[in-house]
């Protein structure tokens, strides 16, 4: 496992995951910013993500939805606030509506991500900043639903083959 | 066995609860050992009558449960509620974990994820 450390810091109300991975800093830039890519990591395989829209500058916006087992569909949008290609970017994350329009009753996250050359390849910083304790709880929340679906899906998978 | 907390009423419910940091230190205090409201009001700068309300919102989140002992109501940790909130908690991580796996996947790919 490459993931080299976890830290939850519940005072800043951060999540900082760190990662060292076997590729150049350009290679780990192109999963961020190539969507066909990105679209490959970003959901679980139980909920994939799909990005309609992906405008990797400071100021541009990223909109997804990611469809569930059933169909239905959760939207997503981001908000690029730093981009330096190929060792930062900095976004916030939201939720949007059925139109895609961002639902500020919904939680939103800073992330910021930090690509730095190593001699084995990239470590990889990510950051997420939440606004609030009850912002992350209920993320985290979700993230538990999205976690159970996928280990649901799994059991499912394990029945079907009887 | 792994208890799961059931459903999005149940989670937002224990996570309200957990909220308030005189609560979580309620919570972590009946885990050790069963306590009488009375005896945790002695604990906190506050009312007997706020400290019975946190335990009110501890025991409707599934957190703690209290029981009759003479004349007083002793109040104890539910630790499987507790364990699946901890639980709960290791969710994001996963999914940022179960992220980096699939991104791995892409860079070991000849092409760097480049579909053929």
């Amino acid at each position: 496992m490459t993931v080299v450390s976890m830290t939850r810091d519940p005072d800043a109300l951060t999540l900082t995951v760190v990662a060292e991975l076997a590729a150049p800093p350009s290679r780990v830039w192109q999963v961020w910013a190539d969507p066909r890519r990105l679209e490959r990591w970003w959901g679980p395989p139980t909920w994939p993500a799909t990005f309609v829209a992906h405008d990797l500058r400071v100021g541009g916006g990223a909109a997804y939805y990611m469809t569930g087992p059933d169909g239905e569909k959760a939207n997503g949008w981001w908000r690029f606030v730093a981009v330096e290609e190929p060792r930062l970017i900095e976004f916030e994350d939201g939720f949007a509506d059925d139109a895609g329009v961002p639902d500020p009753a919904m939680p939103t996250t800073w992330a910021h991500v930090e690509l730095a050359e190593t001699a084995g390849g990239t470590r990889m910083t990510v950051t997420s900043r939440f606004a609030s304790t009850e912002q992350m709880e209920q993320l985290v929340a979700m993230g538990m639903e999205e976690g159970l679906r996928a280990a649901m899906a799994q059991i499912d998978g394990v029945l079907a083959e009887g | 066995m792994v208890v799961y907390l059931s459903d999005t009423e149940t989670v937002d419910r224990v996570f309200a609860a957990l909220a308030d940091a005189t609560r979580r230190d309620i919570v972590t205090r009946v885990l050790r050992d069963k306590a009488s409201v009375s005896a945790l009001a002695q604990r906190y700068a506050m009312s007997f009558a706020a400290v019975q309300k946190h335990v009110a919102v501890l025991e409707r989140a599934g957190l703690v449960t209290k029981e009759r002992h003479g004349r007083e109501q002793l109040v104890r940790g539910d630790v499987d509620t507790v364990r699946a909130a901890v639980r709960l908690l290791e969710q994001y991580e996963e999914i940022w974990l179960d992220r980096i796996g699939r991104l791995e996947q892409i860079l070991a790919e000849p092409t760097g994820g480049d579909r053929p």
